[in-house]
């Protein structure tokens, strides 16, 4: 079977964003991006289930301008066999991502799609949901544990109740939840060996999706500041202040 | 006119409180109905509760025994075509509503709008990004309908016990999929408040040092009748089971009083805390990034100031 990982790029997790003053949008220039963390443990899942010999094949996507090369680089780096580099220098929303993989899945016929839970950029937590839905095929979104067996997927979900177990038939869409695993660290003779791995290139414009632009983000903002707060100097003290404040 | 279209989430028969936290949302936007949805195999308490929350004009029951659990796959052709004739349709941004509204969203072909933190007017919200770093203002297409999922820690829940909507079951005929069957939830049983509902919060991290030194946690938490909770750290140790880790990846609480002991305080904890009313830090410390958002401040040995708080108490 094949899998098909999503693999987004942006702005690295220890980079403190700031709101440019004009609400205009982040600042992004010279700013350190990354691999999607949850994209890391999605490629990670996949290049084990392939190791398992549950896979043959596994391609990691990404959709974003000419440069977006060299991230895919590091996907292939890190194991996949290739890559699907779609070409756009737009902004893509959820509900186009979904449009765009389902294209490809026609195409591809994967037997499994892992995506990331969410992006940590827009945090919208919703590409592979879509998907699954456009797909018609089951989803198992916020996996901590994956199991393929005869044609099906027996995941463990991280839900606010606990821990739920679902089956789901393939082909189906999975999301990672952080505790899925412990992504590989890419080695140099890796990244040299990357180099000769192929990456098709699919132009956007091509592919007969309708491009989503339902929401409009019309403001960025900085969050509200909390007021500085005061330091007390034993337990007793912070009784007190609690109990003024009629919290105890 | 706008005509919100609330989905219920519910456990073990009981409404959940997120559900009355997204019908305070639809509120805001001043519609002329906020209908309830119930998906469920036995749905007449859980709508019994729904109808009792103020500001519900009507309480839609889909009872089948496919909707005993809370599959996306099956639950969401059957949202989608209740959806027809509403201009809004909600659910909480809990792992429910995260799981099923995209792809509500996707089978009537409209983006959806992710943890509205606020109403700004029928079609514009905020809601955050980069972990709650920036907030973004963003505006729906008005000639679709809005799919979005509420933020419960920026909403209080809409009150309940007043009202008394009618119940209606609802007639959907949709052919369901079978490739999706739930097999068991193991949860994390307790007699303590639930995280994403309690008023007073304590939540202990990497500093409490192992899962036996934890009880000194619960044990103080179960004094001042408060919900427990931790950071990353103190799940990915072990101390801990992971649905009570509260941050970007866990739970994002709003409680009136969150208490963070032995937790350093990472964007990703600060992501999931930032609403709470008064925030406690106790830590040895002085340094760690959580005393700069906490409100009261204490440098010190955790195992030797929760003995004294509860001497003091």
């Amino acid at each position: 079977m094949k899998i098909i990982v999503g693999y987004k790029r942006v702005v690295d997790y220890n980079v403190r964003i700031q709101v440019k003053p004009d609400g205009t949008g982040v600042v992004t220039d010279g700013v350190k991006l990354s691999a999607n963390p949850f994209d890391d443990i999605a490629l990670e899942e996949a290049l084990r289930l392939r190791e398992k010999g549950v896979a043959e094949e596994v391609v990691v996507v990404g959709i974003g301008p000419a440069d977006l090369t060299a991230h895919l680089r590091n996907g292939l780096a890190m194991g996949a066999n290739r890559a699907i580099h779609v070409v756009t220098t737009d902004a893509v929303q959820p509900l186009t991502a979904a449009r765009i993989f389902q294209k490809l899945i026609e195409k591809e016929q994967p037997g499994l799609v892992i995506l990331g839970k969410q992006a940590i950029d827009d945090d919208a937590n919703q590409t592979g949901q879509m998907l699954a839905a456009l797909w018609d095929r089951p989803q198992a979104t916020f996996a901590s544990k994956v199991e393929i067996t005869d044609g099906k997927a027996t995941v463990t979900r991280e839900v606010d109740a606990g821990l739920e177990v679902i089956e789901a038939e393939l082909p189906a869409v999975i999301t990672t939840d952080l505790r899925l695993n412990e992504p590989r660290f890419i080695k140099l003779p890796d990244i040299m060996k990357a180099k000769s791995k192929p990456i098709d290139t699919i132009e956007f414009g091509s592919l007969g999706v309708e491009a989503n632009d339902h929401l409009k983000t019309t403001h960025y903002a900085a969050p509200a500041k909390r007021s500085k707060g005061v330091m007390v100097k034993d337990a007793a003290e912070l009784v007190a202040a609690l109990k003024q404040k009629g919290l105890l | 006119m706008s005509k919100i279209l609330v989905i219920a989430e519910h456990l073990d028969g009981k409404l959940n409180s997120s559900t009355a936290r997204a019908v305070s949302a639809a509120a805001a936007i001043k519609p002329e109905a906020i209908d309830v949805l119930v998906l469920a195999d036995n749905v007449s308490a859980i709508a019994a509760d729904a109808a009792m929350i103020e500001s519900v004009s009507r309480v839609l029951t889909i009872a089948r025994a496919e909707n005993a659990h809370p599959l996306a796959a099956v639950l969401a052709p059957q949202i989608a075509k209740a959806a027809a004739g509403y201009s809004h349709v909600f659910a909480p941004s809990t792992t429910f509503g995260k799981d099923v509204l995209p792809r509500v969203a996707a089978l009537l072909g409209v983006a959806q709008v992710s943890d509205v933190m606020s109403v700004e007017g029928a079609h514009t919200f905020k809601r955050p990004i980069y972990a709650g770093n920036a907030i973004i203002t963003v505006e729906a297409d008005a000639n679709s309908t809005v799919v979005a999922t509420i933020r419960t820690a920026s909403w209080a829940a809409a009150a309940s016990g007043a009202n008394s909507a009618p119940v209606e079951a609802l007639n959907i005929d949709v052919a369901l999929p079978s490739h999706s069957r739930f097999v068991e939830l193991q949860s994390g049983k307790s007699d303590r408040p639930d995280l994403q509902s309690a008023s007073k919060v304590v939540s202990g991290g990497r500093g409490v040092g192992s899962k036996e030194n934890f009880e000194i946690i619960f044990k103080f938490a179960d004094k001042i009748g408060a919900a427990v909770g931790a950071s990353r750290a103190a799940v990915d140790a072990g101390y801990v089971p992971s649905d009570l880790q509260v941050g970007q990846t866990g739970k994002i609480i709003a409680p009136e009083l969150y208490m963070a002991i032995g937790i350093s305080g990472a964007i990703q904890h600060l992501t999931g805390i930032k609403d709470a009313g008064t925030i406690v830090a106790i830590n040895k410390d002085g340094e760690a990034p959580i005393f700069e958002i906490a409100d009261i401040g204490l440098v010190g040995d955790l195992f030797k100031i929760i003995p004294e708080l509860e001497q003091a108490l």
